[in-house]
């Protein structure tokens, strides 16, 4: 099932996204491990929060960042975050 | 002279493991834990732990390990645990799953517990209770089950050594049967317990080449269902694995009593301050204590390390195994290819190899008489 619109996503369970504030960036954590996100994939993971569509997420970072289009990257980055097994989707 | 030199900050602690009890009602062989546990009486109060877990949370570590011995023998685990995930730790329990229930499992699901490892001794019954001293096999599969039920990842541990290296492919039928997210097929570490016993442990070149291709053969037969984690056990590669991610860089282990190390092992090292937790705050004992400052950087070493362009790669390898092996700590470790001694631990692994056949050397379990007797200067093998 391909990450589309209207895909809702969430942090997949054992995986636990937060703000860490000795590092100073978002990271995600799950069994023995940690990694550190950078400033974008932050942004947007922190707002797939299980009730947001991907169409929500790209709408609600336009209005943050009104200069850029991050359509792509959020979708590169949901795609590379599934292959790694730290976001679940279904679709609306 | 050191390359992390004055000027730079100590790294942070990511790692807490907190070695809750050296009580553990099994009795591994291979445990990694020191022979002279029943010298650790005085535990760590509840509170007294609470204040280790808010003290190097906020010196930025954020995995917490609350192992032991066996954690579940602590009743105040599910207190230590909801408050560990209060202050953020992403909270793994270590455990031989004895002392588990299903009425545990919900009360540490609500304390906000993030995830269990639960040990096996091997796939078959007859062997694991042999090795583990009691009979918990049938009780680990229910246990692993009921980690499943209530939404947990699951990370099954298996211990290798001589007498389940081969059982690789049944072991790993038996977690795929129990629906594990991980496995871990760990290479017994020889410290403590499992060195003691290393004569009748160390597998075969034989049987650790056999075991790690049908590990492989997993790996990609499970690709996306189950991550295999499979180590060659260090005595038989050329480099030695980067201990602890160097000294002082990651982990910060305490002891049940408080003692704070940079490693499991590392309170058989000599000429260590051991810094406690009673006396210290983790700041003083993480960023200025002489020990956790040992053997930190590049400036203890000695040749070959000293000059060696991979030094950055693996620190120069285990500071216990080198001392266990040549007797001074500040060389390299002799799994190493350029160590001097890395002939005499060949020899060394011939000779084992030679003597597995026979098998003559009794496997001394890991309990409190035991230790107590090793205590008293009494020989059991
Ligand atoms: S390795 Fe075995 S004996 Fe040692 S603490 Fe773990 S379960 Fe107990
Ligand atoms: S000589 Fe020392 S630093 Fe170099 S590879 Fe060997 S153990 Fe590592």
């Amino acid at each position: 099932m391909q990450i589309a619109g209207n895909s809702i996503i969430k942090i997949a369970p054992g995986f636990r996204l937060q703000w860490e504030e000795a590092q100073n960036c978002h990271v995600i954590l799950y069994p023995e491990g940690m990694v550190k996100l950078n400033a974008a994939a932050g942004e947007i993971l922190k707002r797939c929060d299980g009730t947001k569509t991907v169409d929500d997420v790209i709408a609600d970072l336009t209005k943050v960042f009104p200069d850029v289009d991050l359509t792509n990257d959020v979708y590169q980055l949901l795609e590379a975050a599934h292959d790694n097994g730290w976001i679940k989707h279904r679709t609306t | 002279m050191t390359m992390a030199g004055s000027n730079t900050e100590p790294p942070k602690p990511l790692w807490l493991l907190a070695e809750l009890t050296y009580s553990c009602p099994l009795q591994c062989p291979y445990c990694s834990n020191p022979v002279d546990i029943a010298k650790y009486k005085q535990e760590l109060t509840t509170d007294e732990w609470i204040r280790v877990f808010r003290e190097a949370r906020a010196m930025g570590a954020a995995q917490l390990g609350l192992s032991g011995g066996e954690p579940l023998v602590r009743q105040d685990l599910e207190i230590l645990i909801a408050e560990a995930r209060k202050l953020g730790f992403y909270t793994n329990l270590i455990t031989s799953g004895v002392g588990m229930d299903e009425d545990r499992i919900k009360a540490f699901k609500k304390a906000g517990l993030d995830h269990i490892q639960v040990s096996f001794q091997a796939s078959d019954e007859e062997l694991n209770n042999f090795i583990a001293g009691t009979d918990a096999f049938e009780h680990k599969l229910e246990m692993a089950r009921l980690v499943k039920k209530y939404d947990y990842p699951m990370v099954l541990c298996f211990v290798l050594h001589r007498q389940n290296q081969e059982q690789v492919a049944q072991i790993l039928d038996l977690a795929a049967a129990l629906e594990a997210d991980y496995v871990e097929l760990a290479a017994t570490q020889y410290y403590g317990w499992a060195m003691l016993n290393r004569d009748a442990l160390m597998p075969t070149r034989e049987q650790v080449k056999k075991a790690e291709a049908v590990a492989h053969e997993y790996q990609k037969k499970m690709q996306g269902k189950m991550k295999i984690y499979y180590v060659v056990p260090d005595y038989y590669e050329n480099r030695p694995k980067a201990c602890m991610n160097g000294w002082g860089s990651v982990f910060l282990t305490i002891s049940p009593d408080g003692t704070a190390v940079p490693c499991h092992a590392a309170s058989t090292l000599p000429g260590l301050t051991f810094p406690n937790v009673k006396d210290h705050s983790i700041e003083y004992i993480w960023n200025d204590s002489e020990d956790f400052n040992k053997f930190r950087g590049y400036g203890w070493m000695k040749e070959p390390c000293k000059t060696c362009p991979e030094r950055e790669k693996d620190f120069g390898g285990c500071r216990c195994q080198a001392y266990m092996l040549t007797g001074d700590a500040r060389n390299a470790d002799p799994v190493c290819s350029k160590s001097p001694h890395h002939g005499e631990l060949l020899d060394k692994l011939t000779q084992l190899e030679a003597a597995a056949e026979k098998n003559e050397k009794p496997l001394v379990f890991r309990n409190m008489p035991n230790s107590r007797k090793l205590l008293k200067g009494v020989s059991l093998n």
